[in-house]
């Protein structure tokens, strides 16, 4: 699967997309391939503040309990309802219809800092030699 | 490949009782009342006259088809149980015999102390030989299990360390960690901070010394390791955490690599636990309980949860409740007693040269398969190996086979599977721990049945991907279970 151009990525495998103020998040594909089959998704309340690089939330499949990694400051504006009833859209469609939660950026511009899609690849790259 | 069985097992199904029900059986026969009815009106709605589905059945049909569920068990006493991190060892009868001494059995703990003078006595003794085998200055028995244990530790280090005027907010752990570990922290309100290992698999002391804050409050390790290592820098790293004010909690889980050999209070440890249902052969899984008794060095000792047992100057004991720092009480009476009476019974029956000989064959044991699976499984920290070892599936993956496969086609070989996928610091990892129990042939079978599935895993590797092939049931549909679980049998 591809890892979209216009998104940003973090070495815990979460990607997020900016547009103007908001940014969302999700999880790379390679994060769910490692993880297996997703049953679980806890997903923090609308309102509540995310701390770059703290978890705000995890992923459970089959084969262990994840935590999620805020890629940014900021604040939840929204989440992905559907996961609760279908948390296997995070195996299928990882990197659009399995966004997590959507949030208020407190500084865009942080985004800089994370990686590109041609970095992360070469970092899972990297990663799958160990 | 034909299959050499180290154990059979009957293959009849059994439907569950509910399925075996039929209007009007009976298993119980009550007496005529001989006091007043009840008045049941005044439920209202509440009340019921029967309850929905519960199964009709005979004394005989549950007795058959619990006996039949039971012979579908496999433990320590029907074959190898090299589950790693769990130390499935032999529980030896002797335990049991003197268990179910009728003074001991029928013991209650609301009998007066003057009556229960031997009771507190075995509680006694036994923290006195647990002191002796760790190395630490005090002990509690209390909690009930090795988590329970772990939450006593930080609730004492916390009570310490509010006791010096510190505020400290966080608790390292290494990446190896045993799941419970931060699961303790985080309960007890404490951040948690990972800690790295380094390449030999051990804890990274430039990481430590980077992390290691005066915000700080402990860190808890496991040693050795769960990747069965020995961590070599201990001094150093109890040293790192005491010069910054920091306490060292030692999870006991791998003590069976440790008892008679050398002891966490000698090389820094403030607070540890010890699974008795581990390393003192009390029963593990299952029935237990468990029993996770907490020991301390001097300091913390104000803290220990009450009550204390205490010898008076006439040898007589008694519960200590009047000790004003404690943490509190963490289990009801004092613990799961019977555990202790096992405990004590393990103890005494090896002597100090018997407890040696145990760690000496456990390690032995894990080396001789770490090295008798050598080039048939990848082994990602090849060093000598301390209780358990931890090989990985790597070799494996290249044909579609997993840890996960392998440990399902174990059972078809008549063993119990090791721990798959843990530690998380191995990709696939397959964690081997045969404890001293296991002798040279049954292991020469169980490295001969693992070396087939590697060479099956080449040849045949769809067989091993649909393991097992032998048992009632073979692969469940784990995902769906977790995705839309069936919690209470329907019609």
């Amino acid at each position: 699967m591809a890892y979209p151009n216009e998104y940003r990525y973090t070495k815990e495998h979460e990607w997020i997309f900016r547009e103007g103020q908001t940014g969302t998040i999700g999880i790379t594909d390679y994060a769910q391939r490692q993880l297996g089959d997703v049953v679980y998704v806890e997903l923090p309340k609308v309102g509540n503040a995310v701390k770059k690089g703290e978890a705000f939330g995890t992923v459970e499949s089959v084969k262990a309990v994840s935590e999620i990694f805020a890629p940014a400051d900021g604040t939840v504006k929204e989440i992905n309802e559907k996961l609760a009833g279908a948390p296997e859209l995070i195996n299928q469609d990882p990197h659009q219809r399995a966004w997590l939660i959507k949030i208020e950026l407190a500084q865009p511009a942080e985004l800089d800092a994370l990686l590109t899609a041609a970095e992360y690849e070469q970092f899972i790259a990297e990663t799958a030699e160990h | 490949m034909a299959i050499t069985r180290a154990s059979r097992h009957l293959v009849q199904n059994e439907p569950l009782i509910f399925e075996r029900s039929a209007a009007g059986k009976r298993g119980y026969q009550l007496p005529p009342l001989d006091v007043p009815a009840a008045d049941l009106t005044g439920l209202g709605r509440l009340r019921r006259d029967q309850i929905a589905d519960f199964p009709e059945v005979s004394e005989l049909e549950v007795i058959r088809h619990f006996t039949r569920l039971s012979t579908w068990n496999y433990g320590v006493d029907t074959g190898l149980y090299p589950l790693g991190s769990c130390t499935m060892k032999y529980n030896p009868r002797v335990n049991e015999q003197v268990a179910r001494l009728e003074g001991l059995a029928q013991g209650h703990p609301l009998q007066p102390e003057e009556l229960s003078q031997g009771a507190l006595r075995i509680m006694h003794l036994l923290s006195r030989y647990l002191l002796e085998i760790t190395g630490m200055d005090a002990i509690t028995l209390q909690p009930a299990a090795g988590a329970h244990g772990e939450m006593t530790g930080i609730l004492m280090i916390h009570a310490l360390l509010s006791a010096r005027g510190e505020a400290r907010h966080k608790v390292l752990i290494p990446d190896s960690a045993h799941g419970t570990n931060p699961a303790t922290a985080a309960i007890a309100g404490y951040q948690v901070q990972n800690l790295r290992s380094n390449a030999r698999g051990t804890v990274d002391l430039a990481d430590l010394d980077r992390v290691m804050t005066d915000d700080v409050a402990a860190l808890m390790l496991t040693n050795p390791n769960t990747l069965g290592l020995f961590e070599e820098d201990i001094h150093r790293i109890a040293d790192l955490i005491h010069e910054r004010g920091g306490l060292l909690y030692m999870d006991g889980a791998n003590m069976n690599a440790l008892v008679g050999r050398a002891r966490p209070g000698d090389f820094g440890v403030d607070v540890m636990h010890l699974n008795l249902h581990k390393t003192f052969s009390t029963p593990h899984g299952g029935g237990g309980p468990g029993a996770g008794p907490v020991a301390v060095k001097s300091e913390l000792e104000p803290f220990l949860p009450i009550p204390v047992i205490t010898a008076g100057a006439d040898g007589r004991l008694r519960a200590d409740y009047d000790r004003p720092r404690t943490i509190g009480r963490m289990r009801s009476f004092y613990g799961n007693f019977g555990m202790f009476v096992r405990a004590l019974a393990y103890i005494m029956a090896n002597g100090c040269d018997g407890l040696k000989q145990t760690t000496e064959d456990a390690v032995l044991n894990a080396n001789y398969i770490r090295r008798g699976l050598e080039g048939a499984y990848a082994l990602p920290y090849d060093r000598p190996c301390m209780h358990e070892c931890v090989f990985s599936d790597q070799k494996q993956q290249a044909h579609g086979v997993s840890t996960g496969d392998i440990a399902k086609r174990l059972i078809d070989y008549g063993f119990h599977p090791y721990t798959v996928s843990f530690p998380l610091v191995v990709r696939g990892a397959m964690m081997i721990e045969p404890t001293e129990s296991a002798g040279r042939d049954e292991l020469d079978e169980f490295i001969a049945a693992l070396r087939a599935i590697a060479a099956e895993a080449e040849t045949e590797p769809e067989r091993v991907k649909s393991a097992p092939h032998t048992t009632r049931l073979s692969r469940l549909d784990e995902v769906s279970a977790a995705r839309q679980p069936i919690l209470r049998w329907r019609r």
